[in-house]
């Protein structure tokens, strides 16, 4: 049996997962300091 | 640990350490997983297959860690009632449920070519199973905690007792000898040859510090959110 399409799905679907979660994390971090810096400013 | 209760103590250092915990990762990451699929020879039981592992323990060890952190938060909330530790454990709780998956998906992987099946109800993959499953439900609750606004002592009573499952994933390959191969390495040592094992512990450790970057970043994002509430909230009032 060929390991290779095996080891290039495990590897594809790690490495879309983690940056998927990298960035969602990210943008909602922007966003919400985005926002509490806005409001900070309008005091 | 009380040092950090004051969130913007807390934001002072995480600010600084988010890019360096990502970045550094992210390059261990990049080298340990090139390293795994190009330099790294075939095991001379497993071949080629032995190359998921670098994907597959990293994942394994932050699904257990990352539950074992929202133990840890959960308890300092309850005894301690740590003002950021109900934040730490809800920002571990989606990148922790998704380690748990690809642990479990790339194991799946590797245990087709190796065993010649996706799925058994071994003791190792059911246990792990069930850490996602509280994964699921821990969002879930924690969520619906957070939408009342409450403290949510019920999904930090619901980590604790969560963690109970840690030493079973732990222990399972001992108590039930089943399918699942045995630990490899322990505080003794290793029994995978070094040619092998050195991209798995740079890759470990990359991954570990993306999902520490992955946490400061959620804890930030939390921490502005209710920061944007209490405004408004007392805009409103006013």
């Amino acid at each position: 049996m060929n390991h290779w399409p095996f080891i290039i799905a495990a590897y594809a679907i790690a490495i879309a997962g983690t940056l998927g979660v990298v960035l969602a994390s990210f943008t909602a971090m922007r966003r919400a300091e985005r926002q509490a810096d806005a409001l900070t400013r309008r005091d | 640990m009380h040092i950090f209760a004051n969130p913007a103590r807390f934001l002072s250092i995480a600010r600084p350490l988010t890019p360096w915990f990502g970045w550094v990762g992210a390059l261990m990451i990049v080298v340990a997983l090139g390293a795994g699929l190009f330099v790294t020879p075939p095991d001379y039981l497993q071949g080629e297959s032995v190359r998921i592992m670098y994907v597959h323990v990293p994942a394994a060890w932050l699904g257990m860690a990352g539950w074992s952190g929202i133990a840890i938060s959960s308890l300092m909330q309850l005894v301690w009632r740590h003002p950021l530790a109900s934040v730490a454990a809800r920002a571990i709780a989606v990148p922790g449920a998704l380690f748990a998956a690809i642990c479990l998906v790339t194991g799946s992987l590797w245990g087709r070519p190796t065993w010649g099946t996706y799925w058994e109800w071994d003791g190792r993959l059911t246990s792990m199973l069930v850490l996602f499953f509280l994964y699921l439900a821990y969002i879930a609750l924690s969520s619906a905690g957070a939408e009342r606004g409450s403290n949510d002592r019920v999904s930090a009573i619901f980590g604790v007792v969560g963690a109970i499952n840690i030493p079973i994933i732990h222990f399972s390959v001992e108590w039930w000898r089943t399918l699942h191969q045995g630990q490899s390495i322990g505080l003794g040592g290793s029994k995978i040859d070094p040619s092998l094992l050195w991209p798995l512990l740079v890759s470990t450790l990359g991954f570990s510090l993306l999902f520490g970057a992955i946490v400061l970043m959620r804890m930030r994002a939390l921490l502005a959110q209710a920061k944007v509430e209490a405004r408004l909230k007392r805009m409103t009032a006013e």
